[in-house]
């Protein structure tokens, strides 16, 4: 009970921040709404819905590396990592905390960048939608987890597109193929082992990453 | 409570610290000097758990639970008030009643008024307070506090040299200091870096 208590404080922690920083959310909202808008012009007329999905997934992509890289900023300014890393709470919380916040933000975009989507490219059924919220965890858990790891190196965003986009083909491969393929339901059960496998692991060597 | 023998820090070619040894009984009060760049911030870390000595060995007889830690950064979150703040780390540090503890701490070091604006309106001062009220919070058997008269004005400072007093001989420190005249009294052993 108290790592859930713990993982609720440092979600909230997060949240409340954002909510009055507003550096995150605003930023990725304004991206994927602009990358959409500048896709619907620069796909020729005519081109198939299978196209259109790829384009939304690049999206998606990025949208999320632009949250995750402002994802523990908080953390660096005053040094407030080292003050969390010396609490006697499971330091996988503190990973944890981050990745439901940083989901949060990522579903918060898509809440409005998916209709946008529906507007001006192609429908998404629940098969592809349920490949979305999938890759979302899968990206956020990773992602979280990279993004930590870029924080402590000296060229962090440099470093966090290098060695996240690696890891996320098998997410836009299984977010991608949920959606055309009419087999989608093998995709989503690709999706759902990368998520299980990859918070694991994510959840186990996040206390290796931020300390000695 | 702490006992070192030869810890050497490196970060690749570059020697941060200088092999030490050191004894600190507990209860007793380490007062750390040196001039600007003689490790004495990478020695408190290495004590603090934050990071580990190249060479050498280290044993600090408490876990982190009972471990208080300032650093050049307040370790404070910007954007969150100084109450919010110390809500966080008292949750975490699983502190017994500690609304109560918080507003204590508050108020003694002068931030009850201020409780509820972002640290990010607070002065140097007000921060550095605030970052030694979330040192204090959980009660903690040795302090390791590096440099913390930094920022403080004359008040401030004494509210902060009132704490010591009262915790001196029942908690153990290790204290790095530029100014050994405000910590000198407390001192059982001191080291001089560089």
């Amino acid at each position: 009970m108290n790592y859930l208590a713990d993982v609720a404080a440092l979600t909230r922690k997060d949240l409340r921040i954002e909510l009055r920083a507003r550096d995150t959310l605003p930023a990725m909202l304004l991206f994927v709404l602009a990358t959409l808008v500048v896709f619907h012009f620069a796909l020729p007329e005519g081109t198939g819905d299978d196209a259109a999905y790829g384009l939304l997934w690049v999206a998606i992509v990025f949208t999320a590396l632009l949250g995750l890289a402002r994802a523990w900023v908080p953390e660096q300014e005053h040094g407030v990592l080292d003050g969390l890393v010396l609490a006697p709470c499971d330091r996988s919380a503190i990973w944890l905390g981050k990745t439901l916040a940083t989901l949060a933000f990522l579903l918060a975009a898509q809440v409005i960048a998916l209709p946008v989507f529906v507007l001006f490219f192609a429908p998404l059924d629940a098969t592809a939608l349920a490949g979305v919220l999938l890759a979302n965890i899968g990206i956020c858990a990773v992602g979280s987890l990279m993004s930590a790891m870029a924080a402590a190196g000296r060229a962090r965003e440099l470093l966090l597109p290098l060695l996240l986009l690696p890891l996320a083909i098998p997410l836009v491969v299984g977010g991608v193929g949920a959606a055309i393929s009419p087999d989608g339901g093998r995709f989503l059960l690709f999706l759902a082992l990368y998520d299980a496998v990859f918070a694991v692991l994510s959840w186990a060597s996040f206390e290796y990453v931020v300390t000695e | 409570m702490i006992r070192a023998r030869g810890i050497e820090k490196r970060y690749g070619r570059r020697r941060a610290l200088v092999p030490v040894d050191l004894d600190v009984p507990r209860d007793g009060f380490l007062v750390v000097t040196g001039a600007n760049g003689s490790g004495k911030t990478t020695l408190l870390r290495l004590l603090a758990g934050l990071a580990v000595p190249t060479r050498g060995s280290l044993d600090v007889g408490v876990n982190r639970a009972r471990l208080g830690f300032l650093g050049h950064e307040p370790l404070v979150y910007r954007e969150l008030t100084g109450l919010e703040n110390l809500d966080l780390f008292g949750r975490l540090y699983r502190v017994p009643e500690h609304r109560e503890r918080i507003g204590m701490l508050l108020e003694r070091f002068g931030l009850w008024d201020v409780r509820n604006e972002r640290v990010s309106a607070y002065s140097r001062g007000m921060t550095q307070r605030l970052a030694l009220c979330r040192v204090l919070l959980h009660d903690p058997e040795l302090l390791v506090l590096d440099e913390p008269h930094t920022a403080l004005d004359e008040q401030g400072a004494g509210l902060l040299d009132r704490a010591l007093d009262e915790l001196v001989g029942s908690r153990t420190f290790v204290v790095s200091t530029h100014e050994p005249r405000r910590v000198e009294r407390l001192a059982t052993a001191r080291l001089v870096l560089g």
